[in-house]
């Protein structure tokens, strides 16, 4: 073959751009977990009932932050859906870069878990509809804690929960009394050591957004946060997020695991046990609350359509098709966003986790309060929080390796955190 | 004596066991990845279900009939040939030019090219994204060739001026002796002469096309997705889906290690050529 003919054949090639997007089709941006996997299946009845073709963008979470901000902020209207969370949907409501949402009555907006309403609002209006939420709880080996000797109840105090650890600790036996997320980032360590830092009484930021890592309250979080994991937690846990500790957990490596109550429906270990996460003193903050949501990017050509799937997508009807689908059932419901999903006998028979998980959520505080003046619990529903929150992460993973004294990594998380502050007009 | 024996020793048993050794050692990522995609999610993560277990096709079914496997190798295949043929029409002309009719300046053009590679993918990621999306070209074929091949030139530019500049100035001259006109100095007696090594590029840029991700991934959504953001998709942060993303990811690096295999005679002799003066 010639050149000529190379280069010709290579631009017939190149100019075969496929077809744009229609009015019966949508582009969907999800995050790649379980139930976003499920309603892919679940959907083909949509497509079926109302002709509309849904493509699917299943990313990876910090990949779909980076596209869907850059596509909405652009308005690049690539996407016809996009999955955003809790942390994402007050303050893109407000920028106006997504719609607001309005449904029939037949979708009962009241059925939304309040915490979870409030959390995807911004000035009462909602802006995602959840898909499902989480909150965060101890899941714990009533085995061993029972050959041990010890109890964790509901709420417990830190120190029980790390007398409890320190009795289930037998690492020659391959067993950790704690497992605990260490890895680096905003979304990895920081959401369970802020939820920590609040029952201690801490916060992020005071009424005037100056950073207060160099409190007392962290001080003494953090302190106790690196003896806790690092002292009966298994090896490496800088380098542990939810999947590492879900591994460990179900080789029966673990005796206490604090995390997401999703974490329950992928345990395998027989004698799991839950309670409402510990406190220090300040219960309000103890455990998180986060929802992947749906939400429409401002100026979609297919809002109506888009608008059209989400309200079944986020429905009472959807919980049903997947409770009764044969390749799924009712242990793979998602949960978290509607109160009467946790009144289906069928659900109840097949979650053992779900009076926990309820407790858990409707416990959440994500509203201000006296102690900090922003939305969101593990979070801080402002721009600038997934930068502050990524440096001090490194800062807390450093401090936990014993690469840097807690006092130093405090220090330099502030410094880091102050700096990021100024230079946004805090 | 003792010395020419034990060094016979060598080459007779311990090359032979090096290599295999080495070679094991590169393949057991691969053979982990395809038994791992034969499991299912649960006994991937199971222990007991290392080496034994029920070998399952659910991986696959699921990778065809729920991510249109298909579509995203067809991109595939269009960018990595299309982009491979691009920088090849402009590597081979720019590395005959380089090779052939230097100039003070040639050293150091080679240099600047190559410290392209030297910047962050990072730095440029946001400016190329308004500029796609300005310009209308976001998630398109013709984005990712030119991407791909843009990104690609400078090496293939490198690897051609090398295998180039082994060849001796003498027979292009002779050439041009004869009468024929820089186009036929390319097409009749450079390219035949230096078929290895521009095979051997060839093959490594379609490599680096087909595997490339940090681009394609953020600059495609579904009409030019290719099947590196297939693998992307299937990353997980809640949840452990190794058997799907083992059977992704085996699915889509399949094609290349098969096409490497076949070509293996023309990849080492191409990487070996002038390394021997």
């Amino acid at each position: 073959m010639s050149f000529k003919n190379a280069l010709c054949a290579a631009s017939t090639i190149a100019l075969m751009a496929g077809s744009s997007a229609t009015a019966e089709s949508l582009t969907i941006a999800i995050v790649n977990n379980g139930h976003m996997i499920n309603m892919q299946t679940v959907a083909e009845a949509y497509t079926a009932e109302t002709g509309v073709e849904l493509n699917w963008v299943s990313l990876e979470e910090g990949v779909l932050r980076e596209q869907v901000t850059s596509d909405t902020a652009t308005g690049g209207g690539q996407y016809d859906i996009i999955n955003i969370g809790m942390q994402e949907a007050p303050i893109w409501g407000a920028a106006g870069w997504i719609e607001p949402l309005e449904f029939g009555a037949d979708y009962d907006v009241d059925d939304i878990l309040p915490a979870m309403r409030e959390g995807l609002s911004h000035d009462g209006t909602l802006y995602a509809a959840p898909f499902y939420g989480e909150s965060s709880m101890v899941m714990y080996r009533k085995d061993l804690t029972d050959a041990a000797g010890v109890t964790i109840a509901d709420n417990d105090s830190w120190d029980n929960v790390m007398a409890a650890a320190a009795a289930m600790h037998d690492p020659d036996n391959g067993v950790y009394g704690a497992c605990l997320r260490g890895k680096p980032g905003w979304g990895d360590n920081m959401a369970f050591i802020t939820t920590v830092v609040n029952s201690f009484g801490g916060a992020w930021f005071d009424a005037d957004y100056r950073p207060q890592l160099d409190s007392t309250e962290w001080n003494a979080a953090i302190n106790f946060y690196v003896e806790l994991l690092g002292s009966y937690g298994p090896p490496g846990s800088e380098g542990n997020s939810f999947n590492e500790i879900l591994a460990l957990y179900n080789e029966g490596k673990c005796g206490l695991w604090i995390d997401a109550t999703i974490a329950a429906s992928f345990l395998e270990v027989d004698g799991v046990a839950y309670a409402q996460s510990p406190n220090a003193g300040n219960p309000v903050g103890a455990n998180w609350l986060w929802a992947w949501a749906m939400a429409i990017p401002a100026g979609s050509p297919n809002a109506e359509a888009a608008s059209d799937f989400i309200e079944w997508a986020t429905s009472k009807d959807y919980v049903q098709a997947v409770g009764n689908h044969p390749d799924f059932g009712w242990g793979s419901v998602p949960t978290g966003q509607r109160a009467s999903t946790y009144a289906i006998p069928e659900f109840q028979a097949a979650a053992a986790f779900a009076d926990a998980e309820m407790a858990a959520i409707e416990s959440a505080a994500p509203g201000a309060t006296d102690l900090k003046p922003y939305v969101g619990v593990q979070f801080a529903a402002i721009p600038e929080f997934p930068e502050v929150g990524s440096a001090v992460a490194q800062e807390m993973a450093a401090a936990l390796s014993g690469a840097k004294s807690v006092e130093d990594a405090l220090a330099a998380a502030q410094a880091a955190a102050e700096a990021i502050m100024t230079e946004a007009g805090y | 004596m003792a010395i020419v024996a034990q060094s016979s020793k060598f080459s007779t048993y311990g090359r032979p066991i090096l290599a295999w050794g080495v070679g094991l050692l590169f393949f057991f990522p691969i053979f982990w990845m395809i038994l791992t995609s034969f499991k299912t999610d649960a006994d991937a993560v199971k222990p007991e279900h290392l080496i034994f277990f029920t070998p399952t096709l659910e991986n696959y079914l699921n990778m065809t009939q729920n991510y249109d496997y298909w579509r995203f190798a067809r991109n595939s295949v269009i960018t990595a040939v299309s982009a491979t043929v691009f920088t090849l029409f402009v590597s081979i002309p720019a590395a005959y030019a380089m090779a052939f009719n230097p100039t003070r300046r040639t050293k150091d053009v080679l240099m600047w090219m190559l410290s392209t590679k030297m910047l962050p993918a990072a730095a440029v990621l946001y400016p190329m994204i308004f500029l796609a999306k300005g310009i209308g070209l976001y998630d398109t074929h013709i984005l990712v060739i030119a991407v791909l091949s843009l990104i690609n030139l400078p090496i293939a530019i490198w690897m051609l001026f090398t295998y180039f500049k082994e060849i001796p100035k003498d027979i292009i001259e002779a050439g041009k002796m004869d009468g024929v006109n820089t186009w036929g100095e390319i097409k009749e007696i450079l390219i035949p002469l230096a078929w290895g090594g521009i095979a051997s590029t060839a093959l490594l840029i379609f490599i680096f096309c087909w595997n490339e991700a940090y681009w394609t991934v953020r600059l495609t959504t579904v009409d030019a997705a290719t099947l590196s953001k297939l693998i992307e998709g299937n990353r997980a942060p809640e949840g452990l889906f190794f058997g799907r993303l083992s059977a992704v990811s085996t699915a889509a690096v399949g094609p290349i290690v098969v096409l490497g295999w076949f070509c293996q005679k023309q990849l080492v002799q191409g990487l070996t050529f002038g390394a021997v003066k």
